[in-house]
């Protein structure tokens, strides 16, 4: 039997992973360091570990309400609240995700099929295009550029937009380019959505990884928040990623309908991760806090390290990584990632994975250890020389 | 200041970062580091720059011990007269002034346990202003200053590719 054939155009026509490669070298190697994960190197703090584990000696095994605990719905309201100042109802307006990745696929599912266009800014998160693939509508994709700090401006936005536009995806802070959008900013966008039937996906996962300036939810703007769904979740804050622990909020129309795909799909979310969720949401702000500066740290050491090498480097304000230029070089994303592997055993993702607008620059993350920024830093100084 | 915050908070972790790398990591000039590093001395916030180390792991024997000391404190100079007798033995690694049960928290370390009984014996306990004493032998140490020691810092994340 033609197994092949079964498999319907929109996930057999599906790319591979264009890093799937510089993984496979990673792990042949010794001494590499690796600036490729997205994702905290911190481990979940004790107090919220601790609190999965007491939820599991109790014997609290069993499923929860679809949309997740209510209590911990509660608590996620009432932490948008006191953190982005937007209200939501508990019980219709909050559910928790299988990780914010769920949230997005929910959304987009909810929202989109064919003959749909998803306006998706780029360089960014590999998935929201493909998911939107997925349901068999139209990714469109907007170029952000480096002279504009990655930020989505309004023309940019006005000019993508058609009468099949149906969503339009919001995803700042930004991964790969670290890039924020400011309450200015976002009053643009306000202003050229506000009257237009379309939904925004505002996916905020790197909310409170910001440094200098406080992150704004679109969900904030009142003349936006019914057409707006808020994503976000706790791997990036809480360093929970493994945990697959998100939330989405928004009208108790749009929450309704992702609920049903939620329901039939995963049923709820897992609940041991649920109680860490919970107390993480709770009590966790000294963590996090403790974390932010940590990685604002880092952040400094490595877009130093960056701009010595000779690499043009857009101040990242947001999230974890940094997105350096590397066109002066006169190697392509592709090249440079692949040599430096090779070379210095340093491991970064070329900027074309993100869109092709990525092309010419490289996402080097510093969610790993001072030390081992340190060192990746002198390699790549030592590589980017060996260029001239 | 938060940023007198975060140079204590970086050294407290790592005392041997240097000035340039705490100037870049708080974007401030290298002057201004040293002499914000220089005042922090000079006004005794930071103390001395330690090494945290494992000595079970070492060649060398050592004992430490925890004493609950009890003093009767003097009139006009309260426990501190006392604490500073017993502190400036070169055994006493750590006092502290306690409220509960008993008053006076002294760490002594020694080669042997009968050195550090002896030291108890001999000097603490007939000062003047001591009451009483209870020594505990520290067994083991499995987390000081912060640090576990024997937490396995191995970076083993799987590569999630997307």
């Amino acid at each position: 039997m033609n197994l092949s054939g079964m498999i319907k155009p929109s996930v057999k026509n599906m790319p591979p992973s264009g890093i799937r490669k510089y993984f496979d070298l990673l792990n042949e190697m010794k001494d590499a360091i690796s600036l490729g994960i997205g994702e905290p190197d911190f481990v979940t703090p004790w107090s919220i570990r601790e609190a999965g584990i007491y939820s599991l000696e109790r014997g609290h095994t069993h499923y929860s309400s679809n949309a997740g605990f209510v209590e911990l719905r509660r608590q996620i309201a009432k932490y948008v609240k006191r953190k982005y100042d937007v209200e939501y109802d508990a019980e219709k307006g909050v559910i928790v995700t299988v990780g914010a990745s769920e949230g997005i696929d929910l959304a987009l599912r909810a929202l989109v099929g064919p003959g749909d266009e998803v306006i998706i800014p780029e360089p960014s998160f590999v998935a929201y295009k493909g998911c939107t693939t997925f349901t068999g509508a139209t990714p469109v994709a907007i170029e952000l550029k480096a002279e504009d700090e990655f930020r989505l401006k309004p023309e940019q936005l006005e000019s993508a937009l058609t009468p099949r536009t149906k969503v339009v995806i919001l995803p700042f802070p930004n991964n790969p380019t670290g890039a924020i959008m400011t309450a200015d900013d976002l009053q643009k966008i306000v202003d050229v959505v506000k009257d237009r039937e379309l939904v925004v996906i505002s996916d905020e996962i790197y909310a409170e990884l910001t440094y200098g300036k406080k992150h704004v939810s679109f969900a904030s703007f009142p003349e936006v928040k019914d057409k707006t769904i808020l994503i976000n979740g706790f791997s990036k804050a809480f360093a929970m990623t493994g945990w697959r622990i998100g939330y989405a909020c928004a009208d108790p129309v749009l929450i309704e309908a992702m609920n049903k795909i939620h329901q039939y799909a995963i049923m709820c979310s897992p609940t041991t991760a649920q109680y860490a969720a919970s107390e993480a949401i709770s009590n966790g702000d000294d963590e996090v806090d403790a974390m932010v500066r940590e990685y604002n740290r880092r952040r400094r050491v490595m877009v130093d390290g960056f701009r010595k090498a000779g690499l043009d480097c857009f101040e990242p304000r947001g999230a974890f990584y940094v997105f350096p230029c590397i066109r002066s070089t006169g190697l392509s994303s592709d090249e440079f990632c692949e040599r430096l592997l090779k070379e210095e055993k340093v491991l970064t993702v070329p900027g074309s994975a993100f869109g092709d607008c990525g092309e010419g620059f490289i996402r080097a993350t510093y969610a790993n250890s001072h030390e081992n920024i340190v060192e990746a830093m002198k390699r790549i100084n030592r590589f980017v020389r060996s260029l001239k | 200041m938060q940023e007198i915050l975060e140079i204590l908070e970086i050294l407290e972790k790592n005392g041997r970062a240097s000035v340039e790398e705490i100037a870049l990591m708080l974007d401030k000039t290298v002057d201004e580091v040293q002499a914000m590093i220089k005042k922090l001395e000079e006004d005794n916030v930071i103390v001395g720059y330690n090494t945290l180390i494992n000595w079970d792991k070492s060649n060398k024997e050592t004992v430490v011990a925890l004493i609950e000391v009890r003093v009767t404190p003097q009139r006009g100079r309260g426990f501190d007269q006392v604490a500073e007798r017993i502190y400036r033995y070169p055994q006493v690694k750590a006092c502290y002034l306690m409220s509960g049960g008993f008053d006076l928290t002294v760490i002594v370390e020694g080669k042997t346990m009968k050195e550090v009984a002896l030291f108890v014996a001999e000097k603490l306990a007939p000062l003047e202003s001591v009451v009483s004493t209870s020594t505990h032998f520290v067994l083991k140490r499995y987390k000081d200053e912060g640090v576990i020691f024997e937490e396995n810092n191995k970076d083993d994340r799987e590569a999630l590719i997307l």
